[in-house]
């Protein structure tokens, strides 16, 4: 039975090997019933989704970097956190990898805002 | 773009190559050393592995439908012995099973 | 759900002065994350990657876009086999003659029969086809659905309300690269001479996914 990451587990044919299988590689692990309460998607959320969508038509970022950099997340915290905050997470990192931004700009960028957002 | 010939044809039984390596990868690890039948030749791609590092992922592989019987796959598999289950693998992840 | 028309700079939408949707951030701090979307969205304006029209028109077509429209190629399938043998050929062109423009993404439609059932997972993610349908559900996306839909499909299934016979095939389609799906559920049995708006209005968003069949 498939394990999770870095356990040993013995494969079909009998033989015991050491496997490791990446945290987001979820298929046939064990899973509690499926939640079926849905949200409306936040306005945050959409524009974090159209960013990706402006991103790729402008060949800045490609979903296969986005999936790999949100794949990257170490476990607790792609278990944590929400879906669209693993994709502004992963573009903002794919961003910084490419040089379309450097961390210096996003860091004064993000303190304006919460400078913004506190002298409201 | 460049493109890899295809290997394989539609009903050839392959089996998935058993490799857990780092990196981006796409061939979900459930179906790792197990083998099924190409079931169509989706045409070729880039490499997303490749991609995944912004790099152009040339040449192409072909990209197959390989369809599974899923009491092959789970040794406690509670349904139908005709259930199936059908993923998108990329060439240099299949060879031919014996 | 509302798409913002206001003509006001996106980055203020949950400060202003009038009444907006509750579900705006209104009245609560914003999180590590919402002040990281601001920010690159700010920064990317400033750099003229994009504008900040360009965003708001990207929300509103992604908003334009829902089930409904994968409905009405449903029952168009439904009602004209030579549309329903093109859109099994080629769904992306298929759809296309409908209006609907799935960019570069290949459209596989399955078609369920009275022996076979298609389930759509993707189980490394969360590919869905997002230029037909819209954004997908929260539970296809969640861990329990992607674990569990390949290993005991039928058990998903019957939380949601549908049981398959023993004789009939259960297909689960795990969406790991360029291909995104459609299923083209069964059509009622009882709906013969119906309009296609009469069956487009039967055709669910679950239906398509593939964890419930339609019914009149």
């Amino acid at each position: 039975m498939p394990l999770a990451r870095g356990a040993a587990v013995a494969d079909n044919m009998g033989a015991e090997e050491s496997r490791m299988r990446q945290h987001h590689d979820m298929g046939g692990l064990p899973g509690g019933p499926v939640a079926r309460q849905e949200h409306d998607y936040a306005l945050w959320e959409k524009r974090v989704d159209a960013l990706m969508v402006l991103l790729s038509q402008r060949q800045l970022l490609r979903v296969d970097e986005l999936r790999r950099n949100i794949e990257a997340l170490a476990p607790d915290a792609y278990d944590k956190m929400s879906y669209y905050e693993r994709w502004i997470s992963a573009i903002t990192h794919t961003l910084l990898q490419r040089g379309v931004v450097t961390s210096d700009e996003l860091g004064r960028a993000m303190a304006a805002v919460e400078a913004r957002e506190a002298g409201r | 773009m460049s493109a890899v010939e295809p290997r394989f044809a539609p009903g050839a039984r392959v089996r998935v190559r058993r490799a857990d390596p780092p990196g981006h990868i796409r061939t979900p690890w459930y179906i790792r050393g197990h083998s099924g039948e190409i079931e169509r030749v989706c045409g070729a791609f880039p490499n997303p592995e490749e991609l995944a590092y912004n790099r152009p992922g040339l040449p192409a592989q072909p990209l197959y439908r390989v369809r599974f019987r899923q009491r092959e796959l789970w040794p406690d598999y509670a349904g139908a012995a005709a259930d199936t289950i059908e993923v998108e693998i990329y060439q240099h992840w299949l060879e031919p099973a014996r | 759900m509302s798409s913002d028309v206001h003509t006001h700079d996106p980055a203020h939408d949950h400060r202003h002065g009038h009444a907006h949707p509750p579900h705006e951030e209104a009245s609560e701090r914003l999180s590590y994350y919402q002040v990281m979307e601001i920010a690159v969205r700010e920064l990317l304006i400033a750099k003229n990657v994009f504008t900040a029209d360009d965003v708001r028109r990207a929300v509103e077509a992604m908003d334009a876009r829902d089930p409904a429209q994968g409905a009405r190629v449903v029952a168009r399938a439904w009602t004209d086999p030579a549309f329903k043998a093109r859109l099994l050929a080629d769904g992306r062109a298929a759809v296309r003659e409908l209006g609907y423009d799935m960019a570069t993404f290949h459209l596989l439609v399955v078609e369920n029969t009275a022996t076979l059932h298609n389930l759509i997972v993707c189980t490394l993610c969360s590919c869905y086809p997002r230029m037909l349908l819209g954004l997908p559900p929260d539970w296809y996306k969640s861990r329990a659905y992607r674990s569990r839909a390949v290993r005991e499909p039928r058990a998903v299934l019957k939380e949601f309300g549908t049981v398959l016979g023993d004789d009939v095939e259960l297909r689960v389609h795990d969406s790991t690269a360029d291909m995104r799906y459609l299923v083209l559920p069964e059509r009622p049995a009882g709906t013969e001479g119906w309009s296609e708006e009469r069956l487009a209005a039967l055709v669910s968003r679950d239906s398509m996914i593939g964890v419930t069949r339609c019914r009149v």
